[in-house]
């Protein structure tokens, strides 16, 4: 582009209509993909159904029930006094993925929390494992009675929704 | 060759002049010269495309009873099976023609590893192929996915969490492609249009690949250059037309055996069973072709290492042609090395009978050990070996071994005669 010696070193106007045709390209060009990438996340019937009442009073010490909340299973186990003490003893700096027993329930004796597997997405086996909670067959994850991972290839303990207690004998998940 | 060329019929030059599509035949496939001492070893090419054909077909008329909805596809694929006219042919044809592609694809991997055909000048060949690979993969594990089978929903479960493993954006990427908060209707159903369109992708990287080949022309079990103009090569039809079609009978034959008396020995019967989201099997086990790289996934202890692991286990073949250093193609004149490609051979047999175990105890040691082994290969075994190796003296051109061999044979009966 050496037409005249100035343009050498001198941002020339070609250079700035360059540049802006460039810049408008790549937003325009950004601003057209968009909508068909994020035609694929969620869409709004999905999260209409986000959230889903249940009511507790038919399980007994000892028991669960799963229910289905956004397609995934989510566990409710009414704890027995023993594994709430035992989910409550542990060390929590030996864990892998530090949490108190308290932080992951709102009432000691109901554990809720979403059955997948952090690892790959398996739905873990109840009263199962080395630690009396939950087991994943899939690759051999082992939960324990707080639902937290102990040993394993999953990374994370099982997840908790969001709830809320409505009144003593019914939760709110989502 | 294609220069000399010019069709018979009138009709014929009328089209070619304002279309050049018989010289192109002609040059391509009619006339073009070929290593006369291929093997039935390259007879794998013509294989595959034929599998990609059938594979297209089979599909193409499944999808016209198919039905790609999370309360519906079951229940179509069962019509298919028991309704449809031929369903059950055509759904055997093309749930066989998957492991039957894989088998020849593997087998054509392992014939270009064996003689060097991704060295100078061919790395493009072999690189376009590594990409025909991935899309296979994609393709028949979203194929998989359709009958929404318990295998099916579980699968695509634990693949699509494979995602989410990437940090910081993991959930958000895995609920982008399940558009949900789990796997249901719609990744189903763009499953169902990926997996429609994969095939097609492929089509045009095969026309690629083909065209990429054609350039330098095909390497040959002695790994070295033809000599132009010599009679090293002869024309592709009829001799290797002939080779390739007696070839891809017996494979036909395989084939059918498969489809007609035990279409579901590749298969698992779990997948029998429709997809319940609040029940995973026992065993969730891949496709036979996806094992070896199942078990390097389990064999690392950390999600995201186990994912990075299985991904470069397949990145990494797209390095061997700078990882190889040995200047000779063909593993025949590679002492050292020949015995390491089996060494692989057997490690790779390996992984996939561990893929099909459950990864405990004694099974996730030799696991272990066996991709650490699968990776050191390539990382150091394949670019040490260049150096160390004195690779036996090669024949001057490809017809000499061929030639002192008769040579040899005609001393002898001569002197069975005297
Ligand atoms: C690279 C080529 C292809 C491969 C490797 C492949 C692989 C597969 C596999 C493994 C399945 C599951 C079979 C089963 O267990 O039932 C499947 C199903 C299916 N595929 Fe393909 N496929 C290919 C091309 C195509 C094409 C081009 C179409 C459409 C034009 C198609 C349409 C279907 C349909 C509708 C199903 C569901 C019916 C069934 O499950 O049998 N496929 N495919
Ligand atoms: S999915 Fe649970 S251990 Fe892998």
């Amino acid at each position: 582009m050496n037409i005249d010696k100035d343009t050498d070193t001198k941002v020339t106007r070609r250079d700035f209509l360059y540049l802006t045709t460039g810049s408008f390209t790549a937003v325009g060009v950004g601003a057209a993909v968009w909508p068909f990438i994020a035609q694929m996340n969620p869409d709004a019937s999905v999260k209409a159904l986000a959230s889903t009442e249940v009511d507790l009073s038919p399980i007994l010490p000892g028991q669960s029930i799963t229910i289905l909340w956004r397609g995934k299973p989510v566990f409710i186990r009414r704890r027995t006094e023993d594994e709430i003490a035992e989910a409550q003893s542990v060390e929590i700096i030996d864990l892998p993925d530090p949490e108190t027993d308290e932080s992951r329930v709102l009432k000691s004796e109901w554990l809720v929390m979403v059955g997948v597997c952090t690892h790959l997405g398996c739905i873990p086996l109840g009263n199962k494992g080395d630690y009396n909670g939950w087991f994943c067959p899939c690759h051999g994850s082992h939960y324990d009675t707080s639902g937290r991972i102990r040993k394993g290839p999953a990374p994370k303990n099982l997840e908790i929704p969001s709830y809320v207690f409505l009144d003593d004998n019914t939760i709110k998940i989502g | 060759m294609s220069e000399d060329y010019t069709p018979k019929s009138a009709f014929g030059k009328w089209f070619d002049k304002r279309l050049p599509l018989l010289t192109l035949f002609a040059g391509h496939v009619l006339a073009y010269p070929t290593p006369k001492n291929l093997n039935y070893w390259w007879t794998f090419g013509g294989i595959l495309t034929f599998c990609l054909i059938t594979q297209i077909i089979t599909g193409l008329v499944l999808a016209m009873h198919y039905v790609a909805d999370a309360n519906l596809a079951f229940a179509s694929v069962e019509h298919i099976m028991r309704d449809v006219n031929y369903g059950w042919l055509l759904r055997y044809l093309h749930a066989n023609g998957a492991s039957m592609f894989f088998i020849a694809v593997y087998l054509h991997m392992a014939r270009s590893l064996f003689y060097g055909s991704y060295k100078e000048p061919r790395e493009l060949i072999w690189i376009i192929g590594v990409f025909i690979f991935l899309l296979m993969i994609a393709t028949a594990f979203m194929g998989y996915v359709l009958p929404w089978g318990q295998m099916s929903f579980w699968g695509a479960t634990v693949i699509t969490n494979l995602f989410s493993a990437i940090p910081f954006f993991g959930e958000a990427i895995t609920n982008w492609l399940w558009g949900d908060y789990s796997v249901g209707s719609a990744l189903l159903t763009r499953f169902f249009t990926l997996h429609y369109l994969m095939p097609f992708l492929i089509f045009g990287l095969v026309i690629l690949h083909i065209w990429a080949l054609h350039v330098p022309g095909n390497n040959n079990p002695e790994g070295i250059d033809v000599i132009k103009g010599s009679q090293d090569t002869v024309p592709f039809h009829p001799h290797y037309v002939i080779k390739d079609v007696f070839a891809l009978v017996v494979f036909i034959i395989i084939f059918a055996g498969f489809v007609f008396f035990s279409p579901n020995i590749l298969g698992h019967s779990d997948n029998y069973i429709q997809a319940n989201p609040l029940q995973t099997p026992e065993h969730i086990v891949p496709e036979w072709y996806f094992l070896p790289f199942y078990a390097i996934l389990r064999a690392i202890p950390d999600k995201l290492g186990g994912v990075i692991m299985m991904v470069s286990a397949i990145a990494i073949l797209a390095f061997i042609p700078w990882l190889d250093t040995s200047k000779v193609r063909s593993s025949k004149y590679r002492p050292l090395y020949r015995q390491f490609y089996w060494l692989l051979i057997a490690d790779f047999i390996l992984l996939g009978y561990l893929g099909s175990q459950a990864a405990t105890g004694i099974y996730l040691i030799i696991g272990r050990l066996a991709t650490a082994y699968y990776f050191l290969h390539f990382i150091l075994i394949m670019p040490l070996i260049g150096f160390i190796e004195k690779p036996k003296p090669l024949p001057k051109s490809i017809s000499e071994p061929v030639l002192s061999k008769e040579e040899q044979k005609a001393k002898v009966e001569k002197a069975a005669r005297a």
